[in-house]
């Protein structure tokens, strides 16, 4: 069976790849992914807070106390090789580059323009072939209106695609006002592919401390039929590639995604909880559903159920809501 | 070829020569020469070669004394050596330097000449050092400027090989060492033209060495001492000639012409100065300004000053010199004069005697001090010495630079005396240590002298505290060789970096007429001039200054670079000064930007990036009106409530005006009053703690940590608070001891620091609103004046009995009186909290000897120093006598209150008759005092034994008068920190800990030498990155506490305050009970570790959870009596040693140079916390064998 795709302009012999996570911070993972069958590597992502944070942290604690007192004008060494930004995140992407032979996605996580994002020309250096950038945005600031919330983001997307030669894709999260709108402005601003949507965290809370406390919850399939909507909302609308990460568990879950217009098909909690030879399962599994069913190939599977092709295309907009809650009543 | 010209500064010149041509370096930290031994060690970690393409052997090590032998070990076997040091360090080098003289070992050592330490410890430079050494047959060759320091350390280097005998080349401290200048770079060729090859292998040949062994260090004895040691004069007398050589090679080499003795001046002067050092440059500098004039005049710039070459030295002198004056840079009291003084006479009588220089006779000499720690000598005090030779009879023995109004030597200068070019441009800088001004000045001065035509000076002065600290920078920049090492007097550019300046420092009183001043202000370009004190607006109209305004902070708050300034500033000084073209400029800083901050990281680098641009647009001329609109003054400099002594001494001090002071207003001995930080407000916190007493659970912590002392708690009679001012705060205190009384936690607003250290470990939560805490940070200045009133208030209510407090422990313990207030320590500092919470539980009776290093700087830095007393009078006696010494000079204090106590009892024995049985009972039988109601009876039955010794008119009773404080126990504090411990004081340590007297000794463990800037000690744990452990410490941190617990008779504490305050509380209270030698081993965060020190508790905490620090008691008490002598007083690791580890710059500088061996440093110190506990766990369930022991002679009796 055909499984072979494109995404972010790479020919892929199918669509299933791990999402980013810590999983390839060990090159022994990626090597198992690779076995697997990964049809590309996504790296975890790189967060703007940890970049800038960190930077701006030591260059506080290195700076600030040299040359304030006559004893002491430093108190680090300071040797050619020391470099405090994230090199070891760029030397990974060379290891893996190295290491595998299929495509090598880079992530860099964040929301606002600013030296951060010098980080994807970096990456591009140290060999990444395709970039994702993970909005990963929260909207607390009552002053800041859902436009300017995307304004930025179509600004970032513009500096880095104007910076680097490599594909980007934008991972978004589902709460934007118009996403439909906002998705065709990143495409216009040069994205070359969306990826919905990236998980929040979410924050619990320790009531003895009074603290908030971070947690991992894994995903499972219940998340995926978010995504599916707006796969099919998306596919068709925009000419950007479009890949699903969150929720894709099982093989049904990833011929929903495919049907409903994605390229790739991304794991991470599926992978984590089983390990990476899931990958091949899904495959292998996915590849005897479209014979099972008589498809030529991948392809003609491929967004058969997005919003114009579906023949009720009303399911996905707001009848949906309405025929589920009427039909719960009778 | 183009010459190789570069900006350094003395110690960089010096070391880039002595690294180039030795094979091991073996050094020790000491200011101001450590950057030497940095730069090597920096060098050999990059793997530059040296001459030989070998990458010297660089090796730190526990003494000036050890790094002398092992330098000495190292000749002896053969390899080119060198070391670098200073002051108390070279004179721990004698001993060896004697040997390494008699032997006649090649060696060129280098010295960033410094004070040694007499009345008072001082940083800076003069030549009491290097003159320690005269006796010890090394040459002593002076260098007297950046240039110098670079090539005559070659010189040396080259000499020593060819002459054998050994070589100090030294420079000054700090005016040299310090200073940046552009230089011409010797390129190695040039190395190896001078390092004659032959004579290396003579050196290598030399060597001990088994394959033909000889035998040195022999003894000998009277039959042949005498005769061995005059075998070595020919060597001497050869020496000045190797040198005259060296020196000639090196000119036809370079170009750069050196004499042993360099004249320069009018070829017929008839008043001549000798001096050696970077007075010499300004003595040359003064001289040729006189000379165009008409003046014969001249100088005798030292190089050579041992061997003293006498026929050298006639023939550099014009034979027309009909007075001399001699200037050296130290002091010997008692002596008939100076050494080169003394030596010049000796040299001209020598002359004439022998008919060489019949002229010579017709010399009149005098000999004269200048320049003592740095004291300013500039073209004034030249031109005063000068004027003095001009008198029918000029003084002998003067003093040059200082007003001594006690002996009437000193010189009376003309301060206006100007000789300084109009095409030069100068510029000073006020700025803060923490703003990044020197740095910004530093990259400046770089960018004007290597990548513009313009020849560069740069120096830096700064103050006596660690937080706060304030800066000086001083630039020169213009078409010819900036050979000018004084300051600034008349600057064209003066820049004020901090608003708060205004009010406290006079730094227009160096503006020239017409010149710009650069103000960082908050306020806009229409509203500074309203905002100027009197005095300012006064001086800008008089000098006409250009003035110009920019909202530096606010800038770097837009940009998101906090209170960094530098750059901002960096850019409006070029965009006023017009040195370079704004396009240059802003393209040269962003380069310079780029090369400092690179390695941080593209954020910083495109936030300075945003902060140049940014500053040009903020940048604003300011209309200046025509007459002075201000009525503020500026405020008194303390209050006019301060004692006579800080009104007229101190608080000239603090406003940089110390020079003005003279000699009669100074203590004869050293001795100072103490308590003074008091009057000291400098009022350096943007934000400082305020309390809600409704969410507070009265717990003290907050006050606990406060390393300043600046936030401190009460508990006073309810009706006192009638008095109190508005917004002063008291609720009822809820604890049984203090019941019915009122409670308060107040901030010293103008001392707290805002390092937000109280806040951090504040335990207590608003529950509508956890984000309100008992304490929280908040903008001072809308509370400013409340906060002082309540302060003011707060100290004048009375101090909680000491007798009463129910539990001396982490709360109780903050009810007693701090004894150590508002130092100069870092903001969040991890060490003073220990010292105040010792001050507070026995300061009234605790004498401390303190080891050099941080807590001698901010315990007794002047102007004013921490220690203070209480309302008695009665308070921390505190002494810091050396580095290496303070366990003995501590256990000194020890012997000395013992024979008092001694002499004390004895005497109330003989007087008992006199005294009544009751008295003398209730003092004999005291015992130990180890509670406050002890310590309070004993010092009643004092009193009343003074009472009673008052009628009885005879001598024993007065002896007994002048002992009888000493029947009150004394509790006898040996401290300092790990530097001293672990490395140069722990043979004199344990030594004092094994002779088993009941002192207690305080480490204020920072793991690395902090007050030299961050050197490793055998305390830097594995896995640190230090100054020569570049890579990250290899050899895990010493056990001390293992090591002492060893001899079973020393109370051995490791204590975090951070992980367990009771704990730290206990072990105080009972080092100081127990009655024999304790030692504490206190974990100090420390800016040196590379994080906010707000965090300081938390990594405490996590030091202790990890396993890293654990934390015990060790108490050979409990052994006798059968119980295990070691607590444990922390559990099993708990967290990972990583999570500990990645939050400090010292560790995660190995992760990011090298992700795997941070990896195996992790990985390793997990498995040593965990072992460590380990051993720890079994040795806490370890009881001591106690086995009777039969009495042989009383079994020989019963047989």
């Amino acid at each position: 069976m055909d499984l072979s795709t494109q995404y972010l302009g790479f020919d892929l012999p199918h669509p299933f790849m791990p999402g980013a996570s810590p999983m390839v911070d060990e090159i022994d993972t990626v090597r198992r992914l690779e076995d697997a069958g990964a049809s590309a590597i996504v790296l975890h992502s790189l967060f703007e807070e940890q970049l800038a944070g960190e930077q701006l942290a030591n260059l506080t604690a290195v700076e600030d106390p040299a040359d304030s007192f006559a004893e002491a004008l430093s108190y680090f060494p300071e040797p050619d090789g020391y470099r405090l930004g994230p090199d070891d995140y760029l030397e990974q992407i060379r290891r893996i580059r190295e290491t595998v032979g299929v495509p090598v996605i880079a992530s860099l996580n964040g929301t606002t323009l600013g030296g951060w994002l010098e980080y994807a020309k970096l990456m591009e250096q140290a060999g990444a072939h395709a970039l994702e950038l993970n909005i990963y945005q929260l909207a607390t600031d009552p002053d800041e209106s859902g436009d300017e919330i995307e304004l930025t983001t179509v600004e970032m997307v513009q500096e880095v695609t104007r910076s680097i030669s490599i594909p980007v894709a934008v991972k978004l999260s589902p709460y934007y006002t118009g996403l439909a709108h906002f998705a065709r402005r990143l495409e216009r601003a040069g994205a070359a592919g969306l990826i919905l949507f990236n998980r929040f965290y979410q924050a619990d809370i320790d009531v003895e401390e009074l603290e908030v406390q971070r947690s991992l919850h894994l995903s499972d399939s219940s998340e995926l039929l978010l995504r599916l909507r707006w796969l099919a909302i998306l596919s068709g609308r925009v000419q950007t590639s479009l890949a699903v990460t969150g929720g894709v568990h099982t093989s049904l879950d990833a011929v929903k995604a495919i049907m409903t217009g994605a390229d790739a098909v991304q794991m991470v909690s599926a992978l984590l909880r089983d390990g990476p030879d899931m990958l091949r399962r899904i495959r292998e599994e996915v590849a005897f559903w479209l014979e099972e069913h008589e498809y030529d190939s991948l392809a003609q599977m491929k967004g058969s159920m997005n919003l114009s092709r579906t023949p009720n295309p009303k399911a996905y907009e707001r009848a949906n809501y309405i025929q589920i809650l009427q039909g719960w009543e009778r | 070829m183009p010459k190789r010209t570069k900006m350094v500064d003395g110690n960089e010149a010096a070391a880039s020569v002595a690294y180039r041509t030795n094979e091991v370096i073996a050094i020790y930290p000491i200011t101001p020469s450590s950057a030497m031994g940095e730069l090597s060690d920096a060098w050999a970690a990059k793997g530059l070669p040296n001459l030989w393409g070998e990458v010297p052997e660089v090796v730190e090590m526990q003494s000036e004394g050890g790094a002398s032998g092992a330098v000495h070990g190292s000749l002896q076997a053969g390899a080119l050596t060198t070391t670098f040091t200073a002051s108390q360090g070279l004179l721990l080098m004698i001993p060896n330097m004697y040997k390494i003289a008699g032997e006649l070992t090649s060696f060129c050592m280098h010295v960033a000449a410094r004070t040694v330490a007499t009345h008072a410890l001082s940083i800076f430079a003069d030549h009491s050092d290097v003159m320690a050494t005269r006796q010890t047959g090394f040459a002593l060759l002076a260098s007297n400027s950046v240039q110098e320091a670079h090539d005559l350390a070659l010189i040396g280097q080259a000499a020593t090989l060819e002459a054998r005998v050994p070589f100090l080349h030294f420079f000054d401290g700090f005016r040299t060492s310090h200073e940046v200048n552009l230089i011409e770079q010797i390129d190695d060729e040039t190395l190896r033209a001078m390092i004659d090859q032959e004579r290396v292998e003579e050196h290598r040949q030399r060597a001990l060495t088994p394959d033909r062994p000889v035998v040195r260090g022999t003894a000998q004895n009277p039959d042949t001492f005498f005769q061995a040691r005059e075998a070595c004069n020919l060597f001497y007398q050869r020496c000045p000639e190797v040198v005259r050589q060296a020196m000639d090679r090196f000119a036809a080499l370079t170009g750069r012409r050196y004499q042993l003795f360099d004249y320069v001046g009018h070829p017929e002067a008839e008043r001549v100065v000798m001096v050696m050092g970077s007075g010499a440059e300004t003595a040359e500098r003064t001289v040729a300004w006189l000379v165009e004039r008409g003046e014969k005049v001249g100088v005798l710039k030292v190089h050579l000053f041992r061997p003293f070459s006498v026929p050298d030295f006639l023939a550099a002198v014009p034979e027309t010199v009909r007075s001399l004056a001699v200037l050296d840079r130290t002091k010997e009291p008692g002596a008939v004069g100076e050494p080169m003084y003394l030596d010049v006479v000796a040299a001209l009588r020598q002359g004439a005697v022998a008919g060489e220089a019949p002229w010579a006779r017709e010399v009149g000499v005098i000999g004269g001090r200048y320049g003592l720690s740095s004291k300013e000598f500039g073209p004034p005090e030249v031109r005063a010495v000068f004027d003095e030779l001009s008198k029918e009879s000029p003084r002998d023995g003067f003093t040059v630079g200082i007003m001594d109004d006690v002996t009437h030597l000193s010189l009376p200068v003309d301060a206006s005396f100007d000789l300084e070019p109009d095409d030069e441009v100068r510029a000073l800088f006020f700025g803060l240590g923490a703003d990044g001004t020197v740095s910004a000045n530093k990259n400046s001065i770089k960018i004007l002298g290597e990548t513009t035509d313009n020849f560069a000076q740069g120096y830096f002065v700064y103050d006596s505290k660690k937080s706060g600290a304030v800066t000086v920078s001083h630039l020169r920049f213009g078409p010819r060789p900036v050979r000018a090492p004084w300051l600034i007097a008349k600057a064209g550019f003066v820049a004020c970096h901090q608003w708060q300046f205004m009010d406290r420092f006079d730094m227009l009183a160096p503006a020239a007429p017409g010149a710009v001043f650069l103000v960082n202000a908050p306020y806009g370009p229409d509203e500074l001039w309203d905002r100027l004190p009197r005095e300012v607006q006064e001086q800008i109209l008089e000098k006409e200054l250009k003035v110009y305004v920019i909202d530096a902070y606010g800038v770097a708050r837009d940009v998101g670079l906090g209170a960094r300034i530098n750059t901002i500033m960096q850019t409006c000084f070029f965009a006023i000064s017009g040195v370079l073209s704004e396009d240059e400029a802003i393209r040269r800083i962003k380069e310079a930007i780029q090369k400092s901050y690179g390695r941080l990281g593209p954020v910083v680098v495109k936030q300075n990036f945003a902060a140049v641009d940014q500053a040009i647009s903020n940048l604003h001329r300011v209309v200046v009106p025509e007459e002075v609109t201000s009525q503020r003054r500026r405020p008194p400099i303390v209050s006019e409530e301060a004692p006579d002594f800080v009104q007229k001494v101190s608080a000239l001090m603090m406003a940089n005006k110390g020079d003005l002071l003279p000699v009669s207003a100074f203590p004869v001995d050293g001795t100072w009053p103490v308590g003074t930080t008091r009057w000291e407000k400098r009022s350096i916190a943007q934000e400082i703690p305020l309390w809600d007493p409704a969410v507070c659970i009265q717990c003290n912590q907050c006050a606990l940590v406060c390393p300043h002392a600046a936030i401190r708690s009460k508990v006073y009679e309810p009706g006192l608070l009638d008095e109190a001012p508005e917004g002063f705060l008291g609720v009822d205190y809820r604890a049984k001891d203090f019941r019915g009384l009122k409670f308060t936690i107040q901030v010293a607003p103008d001392d707290c620091t805002g390092c937000h250290l109280c806040v951090e470990v504040c335990p207590a939560k608003d529950k509508g609103n956890p984000r309100h805490k008992a304490i929280n940070m908040e903008d001072k200045s809308p509370v400013l004046e409340r906060e002082r009133a309540g302060y003011e208030f707060f100290l004048d209510l009375p101090e909680a009995d000491r007798d009463r407090i129910g539990r001396i422990d982490a709360k109780g313990s903050q009810f007693l009186e701090p004894l150590f207030e508002y130092s100069g320590a870092c903001a969040g500092c991890g060490e003073t909290p220990y010292i105040k919470l010792l001050s507070q539980l026995f300061g009234d009776r605790s004498l401390i000897a303190n080891a050099t290093g941080c807590s001698s700087i901010y315990g007794g830095n002047l102007p004013t120093t921490p220690y203070t007393t209480n309302r008695d009078g009665r308070g921390p006696a505190w002494s810091n006598s050396l580095f290496e010494d303070n366990a003995e000079f501590g256990l000194g204090f020890r012997l000395a209150i013992d024979s008092h106590r001694r002499q004390a009892e004895s005497l109330v024995k003989k007087l008992a008759p006199e005294l009544g049985d009751a008295l003398v009972e209730g003092i004999l039988g005291a015992g130990r005092q180890t509670e406050e109601a002890e310590i309070l009876a004993q010092r009643e039955r004092v009193a009343a034994l003074r009472r009673r010794l008052a009628v009885l008119d005879t001598a024993e009773a007065s002896q007994l008068d002048v002992l009888a404080d000493y029947l009150v126990r004394k509790s006898v504090w040996l401290m300092g920190g790990d530097g001293w411990a672990y490395d140069i004081g722990y043979g004199g340590l344990d030594h004092v800990l094994a002779l088993g007297r009941d002192v207690n000794v305080l480490v204020l463990d920072t793991e690395v030498y902090s007050n030299t800037g961050g050197q490793m000690s055998k305390a830097t744990p594995l896995g640190a990155s230090a100054k020569f452990a570049t890579a990250g410490k290899e050899i895990p941190k010493k056990d001390l506490g293992l090591e002492i617990m060893s001899y079973g008779h020393v109370y051995v504490a490791r204590i975090a305050f951070g992980a367990n305050m009771n704990q730290t509380v206990n072990a105080f209270k009972e080092a100081d009970a127990y009655p024999g030698p304790s030692l504490i081993i206190a974990y100090s965060h420390c800016i040196a570790h590379g994080y906010d020190m707000r965090h300081g508790a938390r990594q405490q905490d996590l030091a202790v959870k990890s396993g890293v620090w654990p934390l015990y008691r060790y108490d050979p008490r409990r052994g006798g009596a059968g119980e295990p002598p070691l607590k444990l007083d922390s559990g099993a690791p708990r967290t990972g040693v990583k999570e500990y580890m990645r939050n400090e710059a010292r560790f995660r500088i190995v992760e990011k140079m090298d992700p795997k061996r941070f990896k195996s440093f992790v990985m390793e110190s997990q498995k040593q916390a965990e072992q460590r506990h380990g051993v720890y766990q079994q040795l806490a369930g370890i009881t001591i064998p106690q086995p009777v022991i039969a009495d042989d002679d009383e079994g020989d009796t019963a047989q």
